[in-house]
């Protein structure tokens, strides 16, 4: 068919290439670019419905004005998750480098450890959560996140040793989040797994008849084989972080929507929220972006 | 040489607790959903009973089973799953090929808007999108006020089709990824020897590229049948499970539902729902589990 345009090679391929591609830039253009400007819309607008559909009244920065300043939990929830997704990305980080190095060990059962280990991937961060809802032992005895750890036992036990509150509260943050740490790193672990894997083991071996160290084996060779994915992984965890169905701010935004200030709000503050999140990639992008090694 | 070996076995025994306690910590909610799903109501009060009730009862299971519907939707939720997996799984191939092969200018535009669509939240564009389907007019070709697609499959068969379903952008990327690293002389043999695009594209490429397809197909099929939030948006009303799952979870989410017995009795048949649910999924990872395993070796990602 395409013979019969007469068209030059070139132009030919370019017309192939598009046409292939045709299904994404509509559907882009459909049901993301476009919701995506009307979201900017409603964010200034008042947005009522009407039998025939929905009208909008331009407020200016009203709702955002009302997220920011009268909505009674949006800031301080705002703050929360920004920080904890902060402190949380490092440490998913360097768990799931630790536990992909683990899993790359021989040892009896490993192909069952690495079942397990991708198992929250499979299950879905969603059902997990209401799994975890759904736990009545855990409400009525009000434990711990996991509800493995007696945590307050620990407060008391840490608050006796007349250490600062601060430090106190950092602990037992970090404690809480453990399951949720281990339970986000499912993908992260199997892209540096993979990673691990790709490094030949000759390095190694020239490496150890030189005489160096595991030490220095490990940041002279080990480091920057693996650092583009190191990237992937950051990347991927704050998105998947953003994105996460216990992320109460996004709750937050969807309770907004359907039930309490209205749709104009909502937007408004997925708006701030957005705008956040691209600031934190780009400044990661950076910083991590600088230690990256790659092949030439 | 004594000491090594006591190192090692030290070492070893590390390992083995680590593995185990972090392995629980992942199974957990999974135990504790069976451990209430089987568990009989009187033992809810009883506060020596932790994991392992008292009282043995399959009337939970019988409960959510009735409650969800459950051959029914099953079959439905199994079919929705399918045809959505399949469409993304056709959609993503086409074009992370046609990125692959093929640039034209712009193509690197377009594909930055792929990588756009990972990482923009689906609660950004909820809002109009839902609008968008509820008073569908095709961007202003039908009359006023437009149909009504909330309740119907057409929404996420529309996303699944144009590749913009939840994470189709990483699919693109990873089959984009598969075909730029496969070579180019059985295209070139194939136009040879008279072939068209599409039917190389078809005949050649596709049955070449079936270890890629299979990480796809699965993903997508597992990451749809977890689906709750577009789901929910889009499908309200349908006998599926995981609307049925949420519509049990919304009983007991009632402030009163503390207060009745029925009420808190929910909670178990809301345990033994999600066991139901969530049991297909992981029948499949049990046989299938090398596939999701090997997943990102075979995607190109790595070297």
């Amino acid at each position: 068919m395409l013979k019969r345009l007469k068209l030059s090679l070139n132009a030919q391929r370019s017309l192939l290439g598009f046409l292939f591609t045709l299904p994404f830039i509509l559907g882009f253009g459909a049901f993301l670019a476009y919701p995506f400007v009307q979201s900017v819309i409603f964010s200034l607008s008042k947005l009522t419905i009407v039998p025939t559909g929905y009208v909008l009244d331009f407020v200016g920065l009203d709702n955002y004005r009302h997220a920011v300043f009268v909505d009674p939990r949006f800031r301080q929830v705002f703050v929360e998750t920004v920080v904890s997704m902060a402190m949380k990305i490092p440490v998913i980080l360097i768990f799931s480098f630790f536990a992909a190095n683990l899993l790359n060990q021989k040892f009896r059962g490993r192909t069952m450890a690495r079942v397990i280990f991708f198992l929250p991937v499979i299950m879905g961060a969603e059902i997990t959560l209401r799994m975890q809802q759904a736990d009545y032992m855990q409400q009525a005895m009000s434990l711990s996140e996991s509800g493995l750890i007696p945590l307050s036992a620990l407060q008391e036990f840490l608050g006796s040793l007349k250490l600062p509150m601060v430090f106190v509260n950092f602990i037992f943050a970090a404690i809480n989040e453990i399951p949720m740490i281990i339970r986000s790193s499912g993908i992260q672990i199997l892209i540096f797994l993979a990673a691990l894997q790709s490094i030949p083991k000759s390095l190694y071996e020239a490496a150890h008849m030189e005489g160096a160290t595991g030490w220095e084996a490990f940041w002279k060779i080990t480091f920057p084989l693996i650092s583009p994915l190191l990237l992937v992984n950051v990347v991927y965890t704050i998105v998947d972080s953003f994105t996460a169905p216990d992320n109460v701010l996004l709750e937050l935004i969807q309770d907004a929507a359907w039930g309490g200030a209205g749709f104009g709000v909502s937007t408004a503050m997925a708006w701030i929220y957005f705008s956040m999140i691209i600031v934190i990639l780009a400044i990661t992008m950076v910083l991590v972006g600088r230690e990256v090694h790659y092949e030439s | 040489m004594k000491a090594n070996k006591i190192l090692e076995k030290l070492a070893r025994l590390m390992r083995f607790g680590l593995l185990v306690g972090i392995g629980f910590i992942i199974v957990y909610p999974l135990l504790r959903q069976i451990s209430a799903a089987v568990m009989h109501p009187d033992d809810m009060y009883d506060l020596t009973v932790n994991w392992i009730p008292r009282t043995l009862t399959t009337m939970n299971f019988k409960v959510a089973w009735e409650m969800l519907d459950y051959p029914r939707a099953l079959l439905n939720t199994l079919g929705t799953a399918l045809l959505l997996s399949t469409l993304e799984l056709a959609s993503t191939m086409i074009i992370g090929y046609g990125f692959a092969r093929w640039r034209y200018p712009g193509s690197n535009v377009v594909f930055a808007m792929v990588l756009l669509s990972i990482i923009i939240p689906p609660q950004m564009v909820m809002v109009p999108l839902f609008l968008n389907f509820r008073y569908f007019d095709l961007f202003g070709l039908l009359p006023e006020p437009g149909i009504n697609l909330i309740g119907s499959f057409w929404p996420m068969v529309l996303m699944a089709l144009t590749g913009t379903a939840k994470r189709s952008g990483l699919f693109i990327f990873i089959t984009r990824n598969f075909f730029r690293g496969m070579s180019t002389s059985l295209e070139e043999a194939a136009y040879v020897d008279g072939a068209g695009h599409l039917k190389t594209f078809f005949r050649i490429m596709v049955p070449n590229a079936t270890p890629i397809a299979m990480i796809v197909f699965l993903f997508s099929f597992v990451w749809q049948w977890n689906d709750l939030f577009y789901t929910d948006l889009f499908m309200q009303g349908r006998n599926l499970l995981q609307i049925g799952l949420l519509s049990i979870n919304a009983q007991y989410n009632y402030p009163w539902a503390n207060k009745a017995v029925e009420g808190t009795y929910i909670q178990l048949v809301n345990n033994a729902g999600m066991l139901l649910y969530i049991l297909p999924v992981l029948i499949l990872y049990a046989f299938l589990q090398r596939y999701f395993i090997e997943s990102i070796e075979k995607t190109g990602l790595v070297g």
